[in-house]
């Protein structure tokens, strides 16, 4: 599987995207500079964590009109599998490339710990190789990842199988509505998620609960 | 152009002696640029000039010592070909005047000393010191400074790993926030300062200059008054999205070889970087302040030289190289400028708007500052053993003790800075040190920051003795190889006899217990002044040490990991020291008594021991005991790992001195003394025979000390019918003590009734 991790200004978890890859698909990932304005022909195409444009203006807002963007979405309706992680689903929202916006969390701070998920969508080329309902535990660490849609947007996503991760019941890190932690696009090759899998997926670092994404996405592509 | 009065002199913080000092070096009066930068360069958080005398006797040399103090950061070898690159220093004043931006900058400042020498910042660690919690100022400093000190860290997307959070009264007035940065580099690709040679480009990057932080030196070493306040804006602001474009350019250009020599634009900002590295490489510099990026307009060369701002750095680059420079700051969006040259002159020639507005031979600034031996007075140490009401329940004290402003669990805090981005963060923040692995290998780095501030105002010597000696343990306890200390030395005014006494005598403690324990000095600062309105903080000499783990697959941390491990106290055998415990406050409402003596030779052989179980991978739960003593110290692994325990307290016998106190007795001293040298371990019973003599063969004592298991914690001691519980009842349930641990803060934070945790 062949894949690419976009470096914006203020991408912190660029590296850590990349060793994740690298170590489950066996391949090294392109690093593609936000000023580009082709990506090279791959599988996958990771938007990192970070702090792109430091915030300013709002979360993601200003990397979603990064040159790059444009290639980015492009690929994305011919196909292309984008999984955005963090600041990645931040910029996914602003893109409108996935619907909802992410708000400051509920109390108003930043938060980082471990969080329990349940996968609740197996249906995924991001999630075929966990169990429906499996409880997973993954790291968040963000300011801004308080999930916030219209009514109708939630219904549609819960109906159509769109809501891929939900934090547990009673560990909703940041006020999320519906404890939505992931979603995706309606054509399905499209991930956004604020818990950072690429964090899980070595035993010394405590869990590899995230693998399972990154080896689903393999059988899924390759 | 100004004149300068004696007032002008005196608003730069200098004395009659200092100015007359200045004429003589430069043989005529300076003008008020000049008087400006010498303002800064001979301040004392610039020249050291109180401590310099004294900070010469610190042990800072050993084999694997790459670079000790006098560069941005300390240097040391950890094996194939790596380095770690890593220094402390405080950000005190700015941080009580504006806590976010204050804090914040702290950071920013110290993870720029870091990657200046070329290493990429893989770490940092806080010390937090407030006032005491009923303070009105208490929490929204709080708030303010952990927000900054996230803010700006998780930015960067260094994790924060480390650190203490504590509260005092003493420092109502005058908060401390130390932050140690931790970075790894490679040891053919370290950078230094020393600008050598004459006609190389002297170039500026990072953000332009503005106003910010004028004076901002000459603040940090100066007492507080009432109209502190007013210094606001000499507080720098900060932007840590700056700051990471700066890393990864500078990083980036660091792997050609354009570069001559680099320094950040800290403290005294252009001035110090300047002079500093002209000074460093035996050369003079000139430059030409109208090349300086300006943020405003009619900047004057006196504000330009004296400006704090933030995220910039001075490189000297070899000629000929701008252009490839240039191409990697302009692809990062940085400003970029070649401001001047290197000449041979051994001067700081600075130029603006066509005309020389400053011309000093640089040693004037360094060298040539004034170096005091102030005089100073050794106190008397505390002495005695406070007396304490022998027939307090002993689960109580403990839930209260778990539950009090410095011991309680500090996640509120923690739990805000992102503490696993890089993803090699195998320790995290609440155990007794940080582990960061080194990035691609098997190797990881221990971190951990230390100081007892009680201890040291109780005996200013052994305190600051006992301040290494817990750093060292805090890193031997995961299994590390301590190899060597940054410091952050907070004491109150100098030019006071008795406070310059607890100065001296903590420096001397220090460099005793850096010498036996093999833990050399590489870096660090000296945070003076601390005192407001004429009154001083307890001596809170800090120290932030850095270990080696060989093999990360073998560590230990503080959780129990199974039911029915055996665990064991290893120790001196003496009965427990009260003086100045955390039970005495917490419990008494007493501070005072002597401190716990420190031995070195015990605690090189016990930390030895120790870290000999966890490296040959027979024991994987260590935690040191410190604050609380032994009692506290099971209770924190259980409650981490939330496997109850159950204690019993060793008979009389296995006391070193069995006369000295009747058994009845032994117990609060026991369980709350806080002697040093002291380690909890708990291992499968089936290798506790092992353990034993191996001890034996070492001259270590290890006692057995109870049971992991089940959902309470409970203590017993021997009485004619066999072991029986200390208390009433059969011990407490562990959620009880994991809600008393945890609950203070938050509740204390969302401004909530507290809770009594009794």
């Amino acid at each position: 599987m062949k894949s690419a991790v976009v470096v914006f200004p203020g991408s912190n978890c660029d590296r850590d995207a990349a060793v994740a890859l690298e170590q489950i698909t066996g391949e090294k990932p392109v690093m593609v500079w936000h000023g580009d304005s082709e990506l090279p022909d791959v599988d996958l195409i990771v938007l990192p964590g970070g702090f792109s444009y430091g915030d300013y203006l709002r979360c993601g807002a200003m990397a979603g009109q990064s040159r790059v963007m444009r290639d980015v979405k492009h690929k994305a309706e011919k196909g292309t599998a984008v999984l955005g992680i963090c600041n990645g689903f931040q910029v996914l929202t602003e893109t409108h490339m996935l619907p909802g916006v992410l708000m400051r969390n509920a109390n108003l701070k930043f938060v980082c710990r471990p969080v329990g998920l349940v996968v609740e969508e197996t249906q995924s080329a991001f999630t075929r190789k966990y169990g429906a309902g499996q409880r997973v535990e993954f790291p968040v660490a963000h300011g801004e990842g308080n999930y916030v849609a219209d009514d109708e947007t939630l219904d549609r996503l819960e109906g159509e199988g769109r809501v891929v991760f939900r934090y547990a019941p009673g560990d909703n890190p940041n006020g999320s509505a519906r404890n939505i932690a992931g979603i995706l696009n309606q054509t399905r090759n499209v991930l956004g998620l604020m818990p950072h899998p690429e964090r899980v997926c070595d035993p010394l670092l405590g869990g590899t609960d995230g693998r399972a994404l990154f080896e689903s996405l393999i059988e899924a592509l390759s | 152009m100004t004149e300068i009065t004696p007032q002008i002199v005196r608003q730069h913080g200098l004395s009659e002696e200092e100015f007359a000092r200045i004429v003589k070096l430069l043989d005529r009066q300076p003008n008020l640029v000049e008087l400006g930068v010498f303002s800064v360069m001979w301040s004392e958080h610039c020249s050291y000039k109180s401590t310099r005398v004294h900070l010469r006797k610190l042990p800072t040399k050993a084999p694997w010592v790459i670079q000790g103090p006098g560069e941005n950061a300390g240097v040391i070898d950890i094996g194939d070909g790596d380095v770690c690159v890593f220094k402390m220093e405080s950000h005190n004043h700015p941080s009580f005047i504006e806590p976010y931006q204050g804090a914040a900058t702290g950071v920013g400042g110290i993870m720029r000393d870091v990657f200046t020498m070329g290493a990429r910042p893989v770490a940092m660690l806080d010390s937090l010191r407030f006032g005491e919690p009923d303070h009105p100022k208490t929490r929204h400093l709080v708030s303010g400074v952990v927000s900054g000190i996230g803010g700006y860290g998780n930015c960067m997307g260094v994790p924060t790993v480390g650190g203490e959070t504590a509260f005092h009264r003493c420092y109502n007035g005058n908060i401390l926030v130390n932050a140690m940065c931790v970075g790894l580099a490679k040891a053919d690709r370290i950078f230094k300062s020393a600008a050598r040679g004459a006609g190389n480009p002297v170039v500026y990057v990072g953000s332009k200059t503005g106003r910010d932080g004028i004076h901002g030196a000459t603040m940090a070493s100066a007492e507080f008054n009432e109209d502190s306040q007013e210094k606001r804006p000499t507080v720098q602001v900060g932007d840590p999205f700056t700051e990471k474009l700066l890393l990864e350019a500078c990083l980036e250009l660091m792997e050609t070889d354009a570069i001559v020599a680099i320094q950040d634009m800290g403290a005294a900002g252009l001035t110090s970087s300047s002079s500093e590295m002209a000074d460093k490489g035996g050369a003079g510099i000139e430059i030409d302040l109208d090349k300086v990026p300006q943020r405003e307009k009619g900047l004057t060369a006196y504000e330009m030289m004296l400006s704090e701002s933030q995220e910039r750095m001075l490189m000297v680059l070899k000629p000929g190289r701008e252009a490839e420079a240039e191409r990697i700051f302009k692809k990062w969006e940085l400003d970029f400028s070649v401001i001047g040259v290197t000449t041979d002159t051994r001067r700081l020639v600075v130029r603006h708007r066509g005309k020389i507005v400053a011309d000093m031979p640089v040693h004037a600034l360094s060298d040539a500052a004034p170096v005091y031996e102030r005089p100073f007075v050794r106190r008397a140490p505390l002495a005695g053993t406070p007396a304490y009401d022998q027939a307090k329940p002993v689960m109580e004290s403990l839930l209260r003790i778990v539950g009090s402003p410095d011991m309680c669990s500090k996640r509120w805090v923690w739990e805000q800075y992102d503490t696993s981005v890089m993803a090699d963060t195998l320790q995290h923040p609440g155990g007794d040190a940080a582990v960061i692995r080194v990035h691609g290998t098997k190797k990881g780095l221990a971190c951990t920051t230390d100081v007892t501030p009680r201890y040291a105002k109780a005996d200013p010597y052994v305190g600051a003795k006992q301040a290494v000696a817990e750093a060292w343990r805090n890193l031997t306890a995961v299994g590390a190889l301590p190899l060597a200390v940054t410091d952050c030395l907070n004491y109150s005014n100098p030019e006071k006899p008795e406070a310059m006494g607890e100065i001296v005598a903590g420096i001397e403690g220090m460099g005793e217990a850096c010498r036996a324990l093999d833990f050399p000095i590489v870096s660090g600062n000296c945070s003076l002044y601390n005192e407001t309105q004429g009154e001083g903080i307890l001596p809170t000499p800090c120290i932030g040490g850095v270990g080696l783990v060989r093999n990360v697959e073998r560590m230990a941390t503080p959780a129990f990991k199974r039911e029915r491990d055996a665990i064991l106290l290893i120790w001196d055998r003496e009965i427990g020291h009260l003086g100045q415990s955390v039970y005495l406050r917490e419990i008494e409402g007493r501070e005072d008594g002597a401190c716990p003596p420190v031995d070195l030779a015990l605690e090189k052989k016990n930390g030895d021991f120790v870290r000999y179980l966890v490296e040959s991978g027979c024991v994987d739960t260590v935690h040191d005991v410190s604050d609380g003593g032994v009692l506290v110290a099971v209770a924190e692994m259980a409650m981490a790992s939330r496997i109850g325990a159950t204690i019993d307290v060793p008979d009389l016998v296995y006391f070193r001195d069995q006369t000295s106190i009747p058994a009845s007795q032994l117990l609060i001293p026991f369980l709350f003394g806080e002697n040093q040298a002291r380690y909890i371990i708990a291992a499968p019973q089936d290798t506790c025979d092992r353990i034993a003599s191996w001890a034996w063969s070492r001259g270590v004592c290890v006692n057995p000390l109870g049971i992991t298991g089940g959902d309470k914690f409970m203590v017993r001691h021997r009485d004619l019918g066999g072991w029986v519980p200390v208390d009433e009842g059969d011990g407490i349930e562990l959620s009880r003590l994991i809600r008393a641990h945890e609950g203070w803060l938050p509740a204390y934070m969302n401004g909530e009734e507290i809770p009594s945790a009794t």
